[in-house]
């Protein structure tokens, strides 16, 4: 990782996404939709607002939303 | 006509006798596979789980997931496949169990080792003194923090602590420490900007 890279990923660590997100819970409500919207091709962020900033600002979260695309999509294969 | 495979999934475990029986057994398997998949992939990460220890906590995710499952199948809108609903009960749980097992019998870094990290990240990289003004400020205000923010923000943002780790040494909750970081952000962009200091976007 670049010297520019690592300061900001720091500053984006610590200020989040700074724009409107969905708490931990909502985030986990829709998860499932937002998956298959993903994986589906069709405009899930529209279709789901504040969930791409909440997996911006939420590691643990983001985590959670990369394991279920990827085993879904391991699952349509 | 035959019914959507998440229909039958509702009503079969829904059913009494043996075949809400079956259809448990079906879903615990299902359960197992998202959680076994979960903690294979973390376990490349983390050595300590390699081999026989990764069974055990995709054991017990996939059982705590099936009581979630059955506790919120009411809360089941449709709005996604049955399977893909129940794998994040799984996923989740299995996460959580490797993440708390990664950091089992270690301590919270300290607050100093975040200061590092910062002057660190902030270390002149062609920006200059701009860049330095930042990220003083930004200690700053780190410390200008309420304690509980403060805490969360460090641990999580700058040491890299899972926040559900966090949670489990603090008594509290995933979406509680959210909120506590979400809240320290909002602050921090606030008062940089009160100083003349804007990074990235602005939260509306």
């Amino acid at each position: 990782m670049s010297t520019d890279d690592k300061r900001d990923a720091v500053l984006g660590r610590v200020l989040g996404p700074g724009t409107p997100e969905l708490t931990c819970e909502q985030c986990f409500e829709e998860l499932d939709r937002y998956v298959e919207l993903t994986l589906a091709g069709d405009p899930a962020d529209a279709r789901v607002p504040g969930m791409r900033a909440h997996l911006d600002g939420c590691p643990a979260c983001a985590e959670d939303f990369a394991s279920l695309r990827d085993l879904v999509a391991r699952e349509g294969d | 006509m035959t019914a959507p495979p998440e229909i039958s999934w509702v009503e079969r475990l829904r059913a009494e006798g043996g075949e809400g029986q079956a259809a448990v057994a079906d879903l615990h398997a299902l359960l197992l596979k998202a959680a076994r998949f979960e903690v294979g992939r973390r376990a490349a990460e983390l050595p300590h789980l390699r081999g026989g220890d990764q069974e055990d906590p995709a054991q017990q995710a996939a059982d705590d997931a099936l009581m979630a499952v059955l506790r919120k199948l009411d809360e089941f809108r449709g709005e996604s496949r049955f399977t893909t609903w129940a794998y994040k009960f799984a996923l989740l749980e299995a996460a959580v169990k490797v993440r708390k097992r990664a950091w089992q019998g270690r301590e919270i870094p300290l607050e100093d080792e975040a200061w590092s990290a910062l002057a660190d990240a902030g270390a002149p990289a062609g920006r200059g003194a701009e860049d330095a003004e930042l990220f003083a400020a930004l200690r700053e205000e780190i410390e200008r923090l309420g304690e509980r923010q403060r805490e969360v923000l460090v641990a999580v943002a700058l040491n890299g602590v899972p926040i559900d780790v966090l949670a489990a040494r603090l008594g509290s909750t995933r979406g509680a420490l959210y909120k506590s970081l979400h809240d320290a952000r909002r602050n921090l962009r606030a008062a940089l900007a009160a100083r003349g200091l804007r990074v990235g976007e602005e939260e509306a």
